[in-house]
Formats: structure tokens, C-alpha cells, sequence
């Protein structure tokens, strides 16, 4: 579904703060495939999944989406391809627009925008079902701004909007981090709910190794701007916390070791 | 008294329609655009010098917002395609206009006086000048206000608002947020344009420097709208707009009245415009100091 190959991102080219984030990233997903991503502070991840979103080019690779070659697409004629949700709440939404005018942004994602009406009351009705699904009491508030409503919300609402259309890959982004240790939970629980509901493939960026291990299908770690660690299968459904952080600091002293052999 | 209230009521409706469109940029796509003083001369322009060589005031109308639709792709192109940015892609469009508008005019300055304006059938109809000009201005803003709100009601509409919401939020939902700005540029700079065209028809020339100061004009109508009437959607807001010009002009036709000199006027509006937009900045300090100190005395 999603063939990531050879992926590389320098940040800066040139200029004394040049950055080489993403150091020939090769990653390949299977429908359905739903993958954990951790990683350290800087590892890449999030310059991963926004070279998949197009939010910049990358300096080489290339990026297929379902057999279509988006490499050089720009950000907006991809979104048709793709879910996201990011770490700030604040960043998925229009806050200054309500509920049901959001979920009509996102319902409209692939299409071309013309001078019909921008929400229609079919749509309403089917948006207020969605939103009950949610069960936190949204499909009472579909006139209400965006900005009106909690961190929790704001996500859970983002989630039902990236998934709005069935995206053929659905980026999460730390989606979680800026929620309440009681929130995140639901947020997450919510998003497992509508990946499996769609099949969706995923990719989900957490710092949270727990999550890491409980939710999705396979498992990868990055460090560096290289993917140092890929479990799937059984091997995943046994890890533990114990285990993974012995692997992550296993895998961080291999580079750190590969580093020093290349420097010398 | 009257005639002083009947010219600010007509004035104020000819420039709610370009506060109309100020209120689009600078609220609605979050761009402040100073391409403004540069449209509303080219509107007058375009509209005078059509109407001087005969033609027919509404087709001069219709071509002015055109041009002035034009002035708005020029600014919404510089920034988003050559990532200049917005208040710099604005005054580069300011500045060009000058050049064009003296080339329209072919001269700095083009009378109308007795030549047949938008104004002239309901003068004909037996209406006093100042009345025609207050109907005209009525249809104009009830027409433009509501054509505009059912727009941003639409797709394209919608899409336009979430580009000024959140821009990161609007391409990750498909929209081309290089096309929705130059589209709600090319707006909002018809609407100044329109009035430009109007109000040169209404003061019976067209001068190159009558749109200096058009941008904090504009500003200050909006804010008089905003503080003193916070509503919330946009229906009622547009209709405040409106309110908030005419108000603008009762206001400096009072100071004029009170023996301020007309060459102080645009810095009384500055002052103005900068007062009452720090007013929300006192307005959270002293809030805040208020807390403070109930605060304070809990925690002692
Ligand atoms: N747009 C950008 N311009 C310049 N540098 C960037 C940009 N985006 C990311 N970087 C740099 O790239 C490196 C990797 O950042 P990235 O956000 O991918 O890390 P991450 O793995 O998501 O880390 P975190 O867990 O802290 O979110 C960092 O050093 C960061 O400063
Ligand atoms: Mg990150």
C-alpha cells in the first residue's frame, strides 16, 4: 500500500546548520498494515511521515502510494491519498469553524471544491451518527467552533476526519502526546476502533513504548534517520517494554558504533 | 445637521463595500493586504475615465471591479507563487498601480461633473443627489454582503475560510491554498475597487492621490464594527461592517465640524486605529492585574 524507497532529507543544504535527517529510509506496507514508529528526540520520524504527506520533497527516494508514484505530487493533490492527525491539537482543525463545516472539509478531501453548498443537511445527518460513534456527546454540538472544544475532542474529531473518506494511508503523529494520561487512552482506542472498521493502513508515531507494543500489527524503531528495528507477527505480540528498551539502546550503540567506523 | 448625517450615511455606504472587502483579507484569509490603496484608485480610475469618454456608468463600474480583481491576482501571485510576503507583495501592487492609474487618467486628475454616473437614473427619478447615492449604497452593500455570504457558504467558500484558519489544516484536507488566497484576494480587491469606482462617480472626479489612507481607513471602520458590536457570525458581521463605515464617516464629519483641520484627519485615524487596537491588549493587562491581586492576596 505504501513503498517508501531509499528516502533521504537534508534540512538546510549548505548553510552551516545543514541537517541529514532521513538517511535512505526503505520502508514497504501491506494493506491493512497498521505500524508503530518509535524512535529518540530527532530521530526522523516526523520528517518521515511529512515526506509521505508531501509537506516537503524529498532530496531522494521515492514514495508510491497504492502504485502511484507521489514522489513530486505537492501536499494538497496527495491529501487525497491520506489521513493525518498531528501532535497539537490545534493543528487538524479549522478552529474557527464548526463541527459539521470541518467534518465537510475533510469529507471533501479528494474532490474538486465548486459553488455548491459547502455542508449539506444529508451530510449533517450522516455526521451526527458518526460523531455519536465518537460517544463523547459531539453530535449535540455540530454548530459549535472548533475551538470550543478540548485537546481530547479536537483529536478524537481529527481522527473521525482523516478517516472520513477511507484514506489509503492514515499518518498519526504523536497524536496523543499533548492529551491528558486519561485521554489519551480514548483517543487511541478511537483510532484503533476506525483502522480496524476501514482496514486502514497506518503508521503511528508514539514515545509511549506501552503503546508502542499494544497497538498495530508491526513495529518499527528509527534512530538516526535509519530505521534500526522492523517486528512484526508474533515476535511483536511477545515483546515487552524490557525487551524494547534493550533493543533500543542496542540499536542506538550500533549506529553510534557504525558513526565511529565510518569516521575512521 | 441633516445634510451632515445624510453625507456621512452615503459616504459610509460607498466605503462599506471596500470594508467589506478589508474584512475579507484581513479577517477571513488572515492576510493583511495593503494592495487596497492601490485598487481603489484603479477602480476610480478604470470608472472615470470610461465614463469621461461616454461609456456607460455601470459597464465602467463592472470593469472597474475587474481591474481591481486584476490588482488582487497580482498581489495573491507575488505571495503565494513567489513567496513574497503578503504586506511586501501588497505595497509592490500599491506602488505599480500609481503608474497605471496615471496612464488610465492620462492625466492625474479626470472630471465627471454633469456626465450621466450610476447615481444619474435615480436622480432622474426625482431622488435629491445625496439620496441617490444613500439607495444606490444601500443596494450595493445589501447585494455585495449577501452574494458574499452565500460564497463563503459554498465548497469554495468554505475551503477559503479554512485556508485563513489554518493553512497546514487546509492542504492536508486537499485545498490549494495558493489558489484560495489569490481567489479571496481577487475578491476582496474587486469589492475596494468597486468602491473606488463609486466613489469617483459620487465626488464627480477621479485623483491619484484620493486613495491614500484607504487601508486604515478600512481598518478603522472594522474595528468600530468589531468593538462595538462582538458578534459572532458572519452574517450579522457584514451587516456591522456597514455600520461601522457609516459610523466612521459620522465621526470625522463630527471632528471636521468641531474646527479639526481636514489635513489632520488621517492622523487623527491613525491614532485611532492604533488605540483601538491595543485597546484588547489594556483591556488583558488590567484584567489580569485584577486577578493578580486577588490572587496575590490568597497566596499571602
Ligand atoms: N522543517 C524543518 N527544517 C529544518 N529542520 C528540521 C525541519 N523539520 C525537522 N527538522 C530537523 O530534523 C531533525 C529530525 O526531526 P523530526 O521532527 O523528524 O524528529 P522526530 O523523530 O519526529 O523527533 P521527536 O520525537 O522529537 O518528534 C531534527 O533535528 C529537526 O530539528
Ligand atoms: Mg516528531
Amino acid at each position: 500500500m505504501l513503498d517508501i524507497k531509499n528516502l533521504h532529507k537534508t534540512f538546510n543544504i549548505g548553510t552551516p546548520i545543514e541537517n541529514h535527517v532521513l538517511k535512505g529510509v526503505s520502508l514497504r506496507l501491506a494493506p491493512g498494515d497498521y505500524v508503530t514508529l518509535i524512535g529518540g528526540n530527532g530521530a526522523g520520524k516526523s520528517t518521515l511521515l511529512n515526506s509521505v504527506a508531501g509537506t516537503f520533497f524529498p532530496d531522494e527516494g521515492s514514495i508510491t502510494i497504492d502504485g502511484i508514484d507521489v514522489t513530486s505530487l505537492p501536499e494538497h493533490k496527495r491529501a487525497a491519498y491520506l489521513g493525518r492527525v498531528f501532535q497539537d491539537p490545534m493543528m487538524g482543525t479549522a478552529t474557527t469553524m464548526s463541527i459539521d463545516e470541518n467534518l465537510a472539509l475533510a469529507y471533501r478531501r479528494s474532490k474538486r471544491r465548486t459553488l455548491r453548498w459547502g455542508v449539506t443537511n444529508k451530510e449533517r445527518a450522516r455526521y451526527r451518527e458518526l460523531l455519536a460513534n465518537l460517544e463523547l456527546g459531539l453530535e449535540h454540538r455540530m454548530s459549535d467552533k472548533l475551538g470550543l472544544l478540548s485537546g481530547g475532542q479536537r483529536q478524537a474529531l481529527t481522527l473521525l476526519m482523516a478517516t472520513l473518506t477511507q484514506p489509503k494511508v492514515l499518518l498519526l503523529d504523536e497524536h496523543t502526546a499533548a492529551l491528558d494520561p486519561k485521554t489519551a487512552p480514548k483517543v487511541l482506542e478511537i483510532g484503533d476502533r476506525l483502522i480496524a472498521q476501514h482496514n486502514l493502513t497506518t503508521m503511528m508515531v508514539t514515545h509511549n513504548m506501552k503503546n508502542a507494543i499494544q497497538h498495530g500489527n508491526r513495529l518499527i524503531m528509527m534512530s538516526g534517520g535509519r530505521i534500526v528495528l522492523d517486528i512484526a507477527g508474533e515476535e511483536k505480540k511477545r515483546l515487552t517494554v524490557e525487551d524494547l528498551i534493550a533493543k533500543f539502546s542496542q540499536a542506538s550503540g550500533e549506529e553510534f558504533a557504525g558513526d565511529q567506523a565510518l569516521l575512521g | 445637521m441633516l445634510a451632515l448625517f445624510q453625507g456621512s450615511v452615503s459616504l459610509g455606504l460607498l466605503w462599506a463595500v471596500m470594508t467589506i472587502g478589508v474584512f475579507l483579507t484581513f479577517r477571513i484569509l488572515s492576510t493583511p493586504d495593503l494592495s487596497v490603496e492601490g485598487t481603489i484608485i484603479l477602480g476610480a480610475a478604470t470608472a472615470a475615465r470610461i465614463i469621461s469618454e461616454g461609456g456607460d456608468p455601470f459597464f465602467a463600474t463592472f470593469l472597474a471591479i475587474l481591474a481591481g480583481c486584476l490588482g488582487g491576482l497580482v498581489t495573491g501571485v507575488l505571495h503565494t507563487k513567489f513567496k513574497i510576503p503578503a504586506i511586501l507583495a501588497g505595497i509592490l501592487t500599491m506602488i505599480g498601480s500609481y503608474s497605471i492609474v496615471i496612464r488610465i487618467l492620462g492625466a492625474s486628475n479626470v472630471s465627471l461633473l454633469r456626465l450621466t454616473t450610476v447615481f444619474t437614473f435615480l436622480q432622474d427619478m426625482g431622488l435629491s443627489n445625496r439620496n441617490a447615492v444613500i439607495v444606490f449604497g444601500l443596494v450595493v452593500v445589501a447585494a455585495s454582503g449577501a452574494l458574499l455570504y452565500c460564497f463563503l457558504g459554498t465548497e469554495l467558500g468554505s475551503a477559503v475560510r479554512a485556508t485563513g484558519s489554518n493553512r497546514n489544516m487546509a492542504r492536508a484536507q486537499g485545498i490549494n491554498t495558493d489558489t484560495t488566497t489569490i481567489l479571496c484576494l481577487m475578491i476582496s480587491n474587486g469589492l475596494v475597487a468597486l468602491t473606488g469606482a463609486l466613489v469617483a462617480q459620487n465626488q464627480g472626479f477621479a485623483s491619484v492621490d484620493m486613495g491614500m489612507g484607504t487601508i486604515v481607513i478600512g481598518l478603522a471602520s472594522l474595528i468600530i464594527a468589531e468593538v462595538l458590536f462582538p458578534v459572532r457570525n458572519v452574517w450579522s458581521r457584514l451587516i456591522t461592517l456597514a455600520a461601522g463605515a457609516v459610523l466612521y464617516r459620522l465621526i470625522i464629519a463630527v471632528v471636521l465640524e468641531l474646527g479639526m483641520a481636514p489635513t489632520d484627519l488621517r492622523l487623527f485615524t491613525a491614532i485611532t486605529v492604533a488605540l483601538a487596537l491595543t485597546l484588547p491588549l489594556i483591556r488583558d493587562k488590567f484584567s489580569k492585574m485584577g486577578s493578580h491581586g486577588k490572587g496575590g492576596s490568597k497566596d499571602a
